[in-house]
């Protein structure tokens, strides 16, 4: 049996990537894109992969990922939650919504819960206007939320870890 | 699914997306550009290139592969409109695309869909894949001798990559920045080769155009702006929604078709845009008076306009590619302004000084980004100045 190292895992499933997007540069979003979300990051070490399989300098590759608000170079949580912060939703009540997600998580926005499941941040416009406050868990889009109902957007993230749940690993 | 309130009366509803589509194909490339030349289409996204002479500077263009790039980046604050457009109707948006794709001779189709978005994915990609089973797609559109396919790509989470150069270096793999123009997309775009990027809604309009003719089209608007136009309404509002409206439509009718008759201004063209108060409601929205890619919020009389200027100019501030040194360093200058007006710190000749750096900004900034940050704050010091003046701290 050959034991594989998360490093060794992360540089095959890259290459796969590559593979099935093509090495070219135009590929590069897409491949940062699929990184991010299987791994909710792009390391440095996928960073420095990605630049060697289409043959750029790492640098190039982060210059795109620091560009991208959706593209992540720390770790993020498992479910990034995200508040729309624009006029629209600000009028339709933004700021409670905001203020029961950090109480109910326990953490600012900008910051990740200790178990690296949640993250809290502020989007600008999600496309929502006339259905706000909205945000988004992930892909998925919550609208007309209501400060109670934080709770039970919550939850229901929480089911995927289940009672056995091991936290994501650093790589 | 995400539903919005949307007007009764629309026009894309009527429409069977094929029909026009198999007149294009029927037709020359030549004349499907007049058709659309001759509707006096003018695009939807904001800034109203004509739709027609754009395909044609295109088809003109020299280039072994050429590009269609459908902009579904949809960032403006405040509109909504191709998320509706492309939830319930994809297949107008792609036949409008295959049909420019016949224009100008291009075999492939990209549509740039914003990250924020990635929802709509699944359902985009059935109905691309629904065309090309039934062969709508593929390297014989309709058994003809048109070859066109359309590939999705997202992005990740930039306003300014809805600015059509930008589009094309994210495509590229590169960062959002804008590139000096000309040379136009048209010409050199994805590759370097010619590329039409038209918006959502553009598409959807020369579908319809193609099956009922550019006479049809011209039934309403102006001299400049004619047809309809989808808007995408929101804030102090009894419905907001996305409504069919002709170009052309004065504030005070629209503000009456949503419900919002006694607002005190309105913002129209989302942050980029530009702020109507109650003196001049009967402008007009079309491209030669007051401009729009659709987005139009509402403010009732009870709105604080600094809190709406420091909200948009934040966003601008955030969302600046940073590459010329007015935006990236001139907005933040802005919003120190309008937070200094709010704590009632900023003197009369300090704000003539800023307002002359937010027209520097218009004058010196190369994308549309720097060249309309400062819009609405400069509306807003124009229309409500005795609002916005001598405030106490801590007032509101
Ligand atoms: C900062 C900025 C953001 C823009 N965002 C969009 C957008 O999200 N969707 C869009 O269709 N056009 C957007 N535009 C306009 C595009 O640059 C381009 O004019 C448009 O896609 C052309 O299509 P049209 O002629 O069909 O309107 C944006 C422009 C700027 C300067
Ligand atoms: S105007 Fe602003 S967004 Fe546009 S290229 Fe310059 S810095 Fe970038």
């Amino acid at each position: 049996m050959v034991l594989l190292t998360e490093r060794d895992r992360l540089r095959q499933s890259l290459a796969e990537l590559a593979e099935r997007y093509g090495k070219q540069r135009s590929s590069l979003l897409p491949i940062l894109q699929e990184i991010q979300r299987q791994h909710y990051h792009i390391s440095d070490y996928a960073m420095q992969v990605v630049a060697d399989l289409l043959g750029i300098h790492p640098v190039e590759v982060f210059a795109v990922v620091s560009f991208y608000s959706f593209l992540d170079f720390k770790p993020k949580g498992r479910f990034i939650i995200r508040v729309c912060r624009t006029m629209c939703c600000h009028m339709q009540g933004k700021d409670r919504v905001a203020r029961q997600l950090e109480t109910d998580l326990g953490i600012g926005f900008g910051e990740t819960t200790p178990d690296g499941r949640f993250t809290l941040e502020w989007a600008n416009c999600i496309g929502m206007c006339d259905l706000g406050p909205a945000l988004l868990v992930n892909d998925r889009v919550y609208t007309q939320v209501t400060p109670n109902e934080v709770h039970h957007i919550i939850e229901e993230c929480r089911k995927v870890f289940g009672v056995h749940a091991t936290q994501g690993q650093e790589v | 699914m995400i539903k919005s309130f949307v007007q009764k009366k629309l026009t894309f509803r009527e429409i069977d997306p094929e029909k026009g589509l198999r007149a294009a194909m029927d037709l020359s490339p030549e004349a499907v550009i007049d058709c659309i030349s001759d509707s006096g289409l003018k695009g939807r996204g904001g800034a109203g290139f004509p739709t027609g002479a754009k395909w044609k500077f295109c088809r003109a263009a020299k280039g072994e592969q050429k590009y269609v790039v459908c902009n579904a980046d949809e960032g403006e604050p405040g509109t909504f409109k191709d998320r509706v457009i492309l939830t319930r109707f994809p297949h107008l948006v792609f036949a409008g695309m295959t049909i420019a794709a016949r224009a100008v001779g291009a075999t492939r189709g990209i549509v740039y869909l914003r990250g924020e978005y990635t929802y709509l994915l699944g359902g985009l990609k059935k109905a691309l894949q629904e065309r090309r089973d039934d062969g709508r797609l593929g390297p014989a559109v309709l058994g003809g001798d048109q070859e066109f396919d359309i590939e999705i790509r997202m992005g990740s989470g930039a306003y300014v990559c809805g600015e059509e150069t930008a589009l094309i270096e994210s495509l590229e793999g590169h960062r959002g920045e804008s590139r000096n123009r000309p040379p136009f997309t048209a010409d050199t775009g994805m590759n370097a080769d010619p590329t039409v990027v038209n918006n959502v809604e553009t598409f959807a309009w020369a579908a319809c155009i193609l099956d009922k003719g550019p006479d049809w089209f011209r039934v309403v608007g102006t001299d400049h702006s004619v047809g309809f136009k989808l808007f995408s309404v929101s804030g102090d509002i009894d419905r907001p929604g996305v409504y069919e409206l002709p170009l052309g439509t004065t504030v005070q009718e629209l503000l009456e078709a949503v419900g919002g008759e006694n607002a005190k201004a309105v913002v129209i063209g989302g942050a980029a845009g530009r702020c109507v108060g109650q003196g001049e409601f009967d402008r007009k929205v079309c491209y030669e008076d007051v401009p729009t890619g659709g987005a139009v919020i509402v403010f009732g009389p009870g709105r604080d306009m600094l809190e709406v200027a420091e909200n948009f100019l934040e966003f601008m501030c955030e969302e600046s590619c940073g590459q010329c040194t007015p935006c990236r360093v001139g907005n933040p200058k802005l919003l120190e302004c309008v937070r200094m007006l709010k704590d009632g710190n900023c003197s009369a000749s300090y704000l003539r000084e800023i307002v002359a750096l937010g027209e520097s900004i218009h004058a010196a900034s190369k994308c549309g980004l720097g060249q309309s940050s400062g819009n609405v704050f400069l509306s807003i010091v124009e229309h409500f100045r005795e609002e916005i003046m001598g405030r106490a701290v801590g007032s509101v």
